[in-house]
C-alpha cells in the first residue's frame, strides 16, 4: 500500500513489475498471455474461425445467395453448384449455403446464451459456497452433485420436453445442466483464496460477505471460468446439436446446424451434402472454439497444463 | 455427449471429500455411502418432479389415439397416477428401496428387467471404447508431452480436437456408411447377425449380459466373433471420442511429471531416456489419470445415447430416450437411478484407488 | 498396471484380427425371413390389447380370426368359423366353427374359446374394445350375448340390426383374434383374464407362435406345427429386427444382412430401385393424412377460411416431391379399397381463388395460425411445404413440432388451431372412418368424445351425423355404398378436415423373396406366404 504517485502510461502499466493492485496484476497477466497466445498459430486458427463466425453471423443477409426458408419444390436436392446454389439444395429446395449462413445466428445465439447463463449460475453457487463454508457449502455442493451426476442428455431432454421444444428452450435445458462444473471450478478456486491476506484484510475493513464474493473472490475465479466456457463451447454446441438432431432444438422452419443434420441424414446415402455440410460447419465451429479453448488453457490457466 | 463434457477431474471426486481423513479408506467407504443415499435421493427426488410436470401423458401413450374417456380414466387409475403427488412419491421411494422400479408402459415388463436387458448393452460398449480410447490416448498423450511444442504435439492435438469437435452421431453414420457399406469391413447395426442371433437364443447361456463374455463363456466362438465385428465400429466411434479426452489429460499430467526433479535426477544417472518417459513419468501420470480414466468411462455410459440411435445398439441410453418420447417416466426414473448410481460409484472407485496408489496420499 | 496394459493389448490384437478379415456378403438363413423395420411403437401382443401398426403386423401371423378377409375381393371369407347366418330381424348371428383346427397348445378350436376370446375384448376394455363393443356388447352383458351354445356353435346377439357385413368385417380385425382359452386361463393373474401373460407370450392358432419379443430389439416367430397348413409353410421362422435408422435399414438390405427393410425413406427407395440387387414392392395402405381446423377457434370456425385453406395446398406438388413414393394424393376419408370409397379430387392448389375466399372471409392480409405436427420427419416436411403456400396467400403459419403422445393429448383436449395427423382404419369396414370423421352426437365440452375426431374438432356434423348412424344399419350393399359416398362429398366440401395423402407401403427386398403382402388398405402384414429361392 503506497502512496499516491502520478499515474504510469498503459504501456507503463502492463509492463511493470510491480503491479499496484491485483487488478492490474490480473491485467498484465492478461496481456502477456495475449502476448503468447497470438504466437500460437493453432489459437489463431481457432480465434479466426470465431471471428468468421460472428462476421457470418452478423452479416447474414449480404452474404447469403437466397432468402433462407424460400422453398423450391421441382428443384429439390440438387447438388453443389447447381444454378447458383453454391452448396446444393435440400430437401425441400432452400439453398443450403443460405440456411448455413443463417444457422450461424442461431449458432452463435446459443453460445452467447449458455455463455451467459450457465457459468454466471456457476460462479455465484461456487463462490457462495466457497466463501461461507459450513452447512451453506454442504448443501450448495451437494445439489450440485446431484446434478453433476445425472446423464447430461438425458436430463436436457427432459427439461426440453417439460419446457416445450425451441431453441430458446434447448439453451435453458443446456445450461441447467452445464451450471454444476462451473460451480465446482469456481469453489476449489474459492477455496484456494478464501484464506488469504487481502480477503482478511477487507473483511477487517468492514467488508460484507457479498462485497467480498463479488468484489475479490469472483474476480480470482473468472479465469478459470472463462477457460471452462471455451473449451465447453464446442460441446455445448454439439449438444444443442444432439438435441436438434432429436427434434427438441430448433422449430422448422429455422435453420439450425443440428436440425439440418437430422433432416438430413434420410439422404445421406443418395445426397450427401444435405447432411455432410451442416455436420462440416459443426466441426469447423467446434474446432475453432477448441483450439482456442485449448490454448486459453494453457497460458490462462498453467495448473491445468501442467497441473 | 462427449467426453469434453466431463468434469475436470481436480473438481470433482477427490475435492468432494474435503482434504481430513484421508488415511481412512474405510472411514471415507461409510461417509462416501452416506453421500451415495443422499445424492441418489435428490436425483430420484429432481427425476420424480420432472417427470411429473412435463407435458407429456403417459396415460396417452398406453391407451393411444382411440381410446375413450372412460378407458383413459380406468387406465390412469390402474397406474396409479389419480393419487396425490406426494404420495406417489412416497411410494415409489419405498418400492424402490425393495429394488423394485416400477413396470415400463412401454413394453409391458418391470423396468428392472429391461434395466438387466439393457445395461449389459451399454457396459459391453463403453468398456470396449474405453480401453480403445486408453490404448491409443495414453501413448498419444506421452508422445505429445516428450515432443511438446513440435509437430507430432500439434498433430496428436489436432487429431484429438478433431474428436472432440464432431457430431458423434453424424461421424457414427458416416463410418456406418464407409466401413459397413462401403468396404464391408465390419458388421453392420445391432449386436448379432441373424445366424448368430440363434445360436445365442439357443446355446448361450445368459451369465453377465454381455453377449461377448456369455459366448466366450459357452464357447460359441462365432458367436464371439460376430458379436466383436459388431462392436468394433460403434465403440471405435466412441473410443475415438474417449481417446481425445485421455491423450489430452495424459499430455498435462506427463509435462507435469516430466518438469519434476526427479526426472532430472533419473536422467543424470543416466537411465535411458525411453525409460524415464515410459516408465518413471508416466508411471506417476497414471495415478490422475486413472480418475480421468474412470470419468471418461462414466462419461461414455451416460453418453451413449447418440451412438446407440444411430447403431441400433439395444443399450441402456437408448431405452432413457425412446421412454422419455413415450412419457415412460417408470422407466426413464428408474434407468437415469441406474446411470447416476454408476457414475458416483466411478468416482468412488477412482477415489479409493487414488488413495491406495498415490504415495502422497498414504 | 501392468496386468491391465497386457489385457489391452490382447485385446487389441483381437479387434485387430476382426478388423483385418473383411467379411463376406452376408446371406440370410434359407428358412428365416428376416425384416428390419421399426417395432418401438409396440407395447403389447394381446389382441385385446394392441392397437399398434407393428404388434398388429405380429398378431395377425399368429392368431386367426372366426371370418377372414380375402386380400383380393376384401369380402368376408371363412376362417376359424366354417360358415354363418344370420337371423330374420338381423341382430342375432350364428357361426359354426370349422373343423380340425387346433391351437399351437395343441387344444381343439371351439366354440367356447371363441366365445372367451370376444368376451375378453370387450371385459378388459382396453383400446380396441370397442371394435367388438359397438355391437352393444358391454362388461355386464357380453356373457349372454356372446356365447357358445356347443362345441361348434357360437352365437352372437347386437343391439340394433346393423348391416351384416359390419358384423363380419369387424370380426377380421386383429381383435377379434381367437385365443386359446385353457391356456390363457392358467396363465391369468387376478382379474386381468391372462393379459399380463398373453402380451408377451403368444396362444394362437396361426402359422407362427411368437418365441420370444425383446422391446426396441427383436421379434422372433416360429412356425406353428400345429396350424392348419403348416405344410405350406416355407418360412421356418421369422425374425423381425428393430432398427430405427432408415438410412441403416439401407445398409442392412445392401449387405445382404437382412430380407426386407420396410421403413426406407422415398429417396432412399428411389435411389436403389432400379438396382438389380434390390426389388421395392408398393402397397396402398389405409393411413390417411389430413389436417384439420379447431372450429373452437375463431378464424378457422369461418367456412371460408376453411375453404381458403382447402385451395392453398399443393396436393400434387408434395405428392411429386417430399412424399413422392410413400403417398398418392386422396381427398376423401374412405382410403380407396374400401366400400363407398369414392376418388373425387375438388381441391388443387389455386391461390388466386384462395385469396378470393379470405377477401370474402373478411381476412384480405391473411392472419396468423399455428399448426400442431408430431416430430417425425415426414411430417415436418408436409408441414414445411404447407407454410410456404400458406405464406403466398398471406397466412402466416407457425409450426408447433411435439413429441406423439404431447400432440395427441393438446388434440384430444381441443387446444390445437390447425393440425396434421394420420388416420388408419381399425377394421374394414367404412362405418370405421364415417364413425369418426362425419359423426359427432354431442358436441359439447362435457361430453368428452376424445376417441372422435369431428369432436376433437368441435366439429357438429349436424348433416353428416344421421346419415352415418342410418348406413351402419343399412341392409343393402348398395343403397349402403351410395350413402357413402354422398357423405364423404358433403364432408369434403363443408367440414373442417382436409385430407390430403393416402398411404403407400415400400417395401424393399431381396429378390429372390416371393409372396411378401404389407396387408393392403385394410390388413396387416402376412409373413406366411413368403418364399425365398436360393441364390
Amino acid at each position: 500500500m503506497s502512496g499516491v504517485q502520478t499515474p504510469p502510461t498503459i504501456r507503463e502499466w502492463f509492463a511493470t513489475d510491480t503491479p499496484r493492485s491485483r487488478f492490474q496484476a490480473r491485467s498484465i497477466a492478461f496481456w502477456n498471455a495475449w502476448q503468447t497466445l497470438s504466437s500460437n498459430w493453432l489459437a489463431m486458427i481457432g480465434l479466426g474461425i470465431i471471428v468468421l463466425l460472428v462476421l457470418m453471423a452478423v452479416f447474414a443477409p449480404w452474404i447469403a445467395t437466397h432468402p433462407p426458408n424460400a422453398q423450391n419444390l421441382p428443384g429439390r436436392l440438387n447438388p453443389p453448384g447447381w444454378e447458383g446454389h453454391l452448396l446444393g439444395t435440400d430437401e425441400l429446395g432452400r439453398d443450403v449455403f443460405s440456411r448455413i449462413v443463417y444457422g450461424a445466428r442461431v449458432t452463435l445465439y446459443i453460445v452467447a446464451l449458455v455463455a451467459v447463463t450457465a457459468p454466471v449460475f456457476g460462479l455465484i453457487v461456487g463462490t457462495v459456497a466457497g466463501t461461507l463454508g459450513g452447512w451453506t457449502d454442504r448443501i450448495l455442493m451437494r445439489i450440485t452433485d446431484i446434478f453433476l451426476a445425472f446423464p447430461r442428455l438425458i436430463l436436457a431432454m427432459a427439461f426440453v420436453a417439460a419446457l416445450g421444444p425451441g431453441i430458446f428452450n434447448a439453451v435453458l435445458a443446456i445450461a441447467l445442466t452445464a451450471w454444476p462444473a462451473y460451480a465446482r471450478v469456481a469453489r476449489a478456486e474459492t477455496l484456494t483464496v478464501r484464506g488469504s491476506d487481502y480477503i482478511a484484510a477487507a473483511r477487517l475493513q468492514g467488508a460484507g460477505t457479498f462485497r467480498i464474493i463479488t468484489g475479490h473472490v469472483m474476480p480470482m475465479c473468472l479465469s478459470s471460468v472463462i477457460v471452462r466456457v471455451t473449451l465447453d463451447m464446442a460441446g455445448i454446441i454439439l449438444t444443442a446439436a444432439g438435441l436438434g438432431f432429436l427434434g427438441l432444438g430448433a422449430q422448422p422452419p429455422q435453420a439450425e446446424w443440428g436440425a439440418m443434420i437430422s433432416t438430413g441424414r434420410q439422404y445421406l446415402l443418395s445426397h450427401w451434402w444435405v447432411a455432410t455440410i451442416p455436420g462440416i460447419a459443426i466441426l469447423t465451429v467446434s474446432l475453432g472454439f477448441n483450439l482456442l479453448g485449448d490454448a486459453l488453457r494453457d497460458v490462462l490457466d498453467p495448473r491445468a497444463a501442467t497441473k | 455427449m462427449t467426453p469434453a463434457d466431463i468434469e475436470d477431474p481436480r473438481g470433482s471426486g477427490r475435492a468432494r471429500f474435503g482434504s481430513s481423513g484421508l488415511p481412512h479408506v474405510v472411514k471415507r467407504v461409510g461417509g462416501f455411502a452416506f453421500s451415495l443415499v443422499v445424492t441418489l435421493f435428490g436425483l430420484l427426488l429432481v427425476t420424480f418432479l420432472i417427470a411429473r410436470v412435463v407435458p407429456l401423458d403417459p396415460v396417452l401413450a398406453v391407451v393411444g389415439d382411440r381410446a375413450t374417456q372412460a378407458q383413459y380414466e380406468a387406465a390412469r387409475e390402474a397406474m396409479g397416477l389419480d393419487r396425490p403427488l406426494a404420495v406417489q412419491f412416497v411410494d415409489y421411494v419405498g418400492d424402490v428401496v425393495t429394488g423394485d422400479l416400477g413396470h415400463s408402459n412401454l413394453t409391458s415388463r418391470p423396468v428392472v428387467e429391461d434395466i438387466r436387458r439393457t445395461f449389459p448393452a451399454t457396459l459391453e460398449l463403453a468398456t470396449i471404447a474405453t480401453i480403445i480410447g486408453v490404448m491409443l490416448g495414453i501413448p498419444a498423450g506421452v508422445i505429445g508431452a516428450v515432443n511438446q511444442g513440435r509437430w507430432p504435439d500439434h498433430v496428436i492435438r489436432v487429431v484429438g480436437l478433431l474428436g472432440y469437435s464432431m457430431p458423434v452421431f453424424w461421424l457414427g453414420l458416416v463410418a456406418l456408411l464407409i466401413f459397413y457399406g462401403q468396404l464391408g469391413w465390419t458388421a453392420g447395426p445391432g449386436r448379432l447377425d441373424v445366424t448368430e442371433q440363434f445360436i445365442y437364443e439357443l446355446e448361450v447361456t445368459r451369465v453377465t449380459g454381455s453377449v461377448i463374455i456369455d459366448s466366450a463363456l459357452s464357447d460359441a466362438w462365432d458367436v464371439f466373433r460376430n458379436a466383436l465385428a459388431h462392436v468394433v465400429l460403434p465403440a471405435g466411434v466412441l473410443g475415438y471420442f474417449s481417446m481425445a479426452y485421455i491423450s489430452r489429460m495424459t499430455r498435462s499430467f506427463m509435462l507435469e511429471q516430466l518438469g519434476q526433479e526427479y526426472v532430472i535426477a533419473a536422467r543424470v544417472k543416466g537411465v535411458p531416456e525411453w525409460r524415464v518417459v515410459w516408465v518413471h513419468a508416466l508411471g506417476n501420470a497414471m495415478v490422475p489419470l486413472i480418475t480421468v480414466i474412470a470419468l471418461s468411462y462414466a462419461g461414455l455410459l451416460e453418453g451413449s445415447v447418440l451412438t446407440e440411435t444411430v447403431f441400433a445398439w439395444p443399450g441402456l441410453g437408448l431405452y432413457i430416450t425412446q421412454a422419455l418420447f413415450a412419457a415412460d417416466f417408470n422407466a426413464v426414473l428408474g434407468g437415469t437411478l441406474v446411470i447416476g448410481a454408476m457414475f458416483i460409484v466411478m468416482n468412488l472407485l477412482s477415489d479409493i484407488l487414488y488413495t491406495l496408489v498415490d504415495p502422497r496420499a498414504r | 498396471m501392468f496386468h491391465v496394459r497386457t489385457h489391452l493389448l490382447a485385446s487389441t490384437v483381437l479387434l485387430g484380427s476382426v478388423l483385418a478379415t473383411p467379411l463376406a456378403l452376408a446371406e440370410t438363413p434359407p428358412d428365416t425371413l428376416v425384416i428390419a423395420t421399426s417395432i418401438d411403437d409396440m407395447i403389447s401382443l394381446d389382441p385385446a390389447q394392441s392397437f399398434e401398426f407393428s404388434g398388429q403386423d405380429q398378431i395377425n401371423n399368429i392368431y386367426e380370426t372366426l371370418v377372414e378377409l380375402d386380400p383380393e375381393t376384401l369380402t368376408p371369407i371363412p376362417g376359424l368359423a366354417s360358415e354363418w347366418s344370420v337371423s330374420e330381424d338381423g341382430m342375432t348371428f350364428t357361426f359354426t366353427m370349422t373343423e380340425g383346427r387346433q391351437f399351437a397348445s395343441g387344444n381343439p378350436v371351439r366354440a367356447q374359446d371363441a366365445a372367451f376370446s370376444l368376451q375378453r375384448v370387450v371385459k378388459l376394455n382396453q383400446t380396441p374394445s370397442f371394435v367388438i363393443g359397438q355391437f352393444g356388447l358391454t362388461p355386464e352383458n357380453v356373457d349372454q350375448k356372446v356365447r357358445a351354445t356347443d362345441d361348434r356353435t357360437l352365437v352372437i346377439e347386437t343391439d340394433r340390426p346393423f348391416a351384416a357385413t359390419f358384423l363380419y368385417n369387424a370380426l377380421t380385425a386383429e381383435a377379434g383374434s381367437i385365443v386359446d382359452m385353457e391356456t390363457v386361463a392358467a396363465n391369468a393373474e387376478g382379474e386381468d383374464f391372462g393379459n399380463a401373460w398373453l402380451s408377451r407370450n403368444s396362444a394362437g392358432s396361426g402359422p407362427y407362435a411368437l418365441r420370444s419379443w425383446s422391446p426396441n430389439e427383436s421379434v422372433i416367430l416360429e412356425a406353428n406345427p400345429n396350424w392348419h397348413r403348416a405344410g405350406d409353410l416355407v418360412m421356418q421362422r421369422v425374425f423381425i429386427r428393430h432398427v430405427l435408422e432408415p438410412a441403416t435399414q439401407r445398409l442392412l438390405l445392401e449387405a445382404g444382412d437382412v430380407d426386407m427393410a420396410r421403413n426406407m425413406t422415398p429417396t432412399d427407395v428411389a435411389a436403389i430401385r432400379d438396382n438389380e440387387g434390390v426389388k421395392i414392392e408398393d402397397n396402398l395402405r389405409g393411413q390417411l393424412y389430413y389436417v384439420s381446423a379447431n372450429q373452437k377457434n375463431e378464424i378457422l370456425a369461418n367456412p371460408q377460411v376453411v375453404e381458403a385453406l382447402k385451395y392453398a395446398i399443393d396436393y400434387q406438388g408434395m405428392a411429386d416431391t417430399i412424399v413422392n413414393g410413400t403417398n398418392v394424393v386422396h381427398q376423401s376419408f374412405l382410403p380407396a379399397g374400401f366400400l363407398g370409397a369414392i376418388e373425387d379430387e375438388p381441391f388443387s392448389l389455386d391461390l388466386d381463388r384462395a385469396r378470393t375466399l379470405l377477401t370474402e372471409a373478411g381476412y384480405p392480409d391473411g392472419f396468423e395460425i399455428e399448426m400442431l405436427i408430431r416430430n417425425e420427419q415426414e411430417r415436418i416436411d408436409i408441414s414445411q411445404a404447407m407454410q410456404g403456400t400458406l405464406a403466398q396467400v398471406g397466412i402466416t403459419m407457425s409450426i408447433r413440432s411435439v413429441t406423439g403422445a404431447e400432440a395427441l393429448s393438446i388434440y384430444r383436449a381441443r387446444n390445437h388451431e390447425l393440425t396434421l395427423q394420420t388416420w388408419g382404419p381399425d377394421y374394414p369396414d367404412p362405418h370405421t372412418n364415417a364413425s369418426v370423421f362425419a359423426l359427432n352426437p354431442d358436441n359439447s365440452d362435457e361430453a368428452q368424445l376424445t376417441g372422435n375426431l369431428a369432436w376433437r374438432n368441435a366439429y357438429p356434423a349436424t348433416e353428416t351425423t344421421p346419415m352415418v348412424e342410418a348406413a351402419v344399419v343399412e341392409q343393402d350393399e348398395a343403397t349402403r355404398r351410395g350413402m357413402y359416398e354422398e357423405m364423404q362429398r358433403i364432408s369434403q366440401q363443408s367440414s373442417p378436415f382436409i385430407i390430403l395423402f393416402q398411404r403407400i407401403e415400400q417395401t424393399a427386398m431381396q429378390p429372390n423373396v416371393e409372396g411378401f403382402t404389407a396387408g393392403g388398405a385394410v390388413a396387416s402384414a402376412f409373413y406366411w406366404p413368403v418364399t425365398k429361392t436360393p441364390q
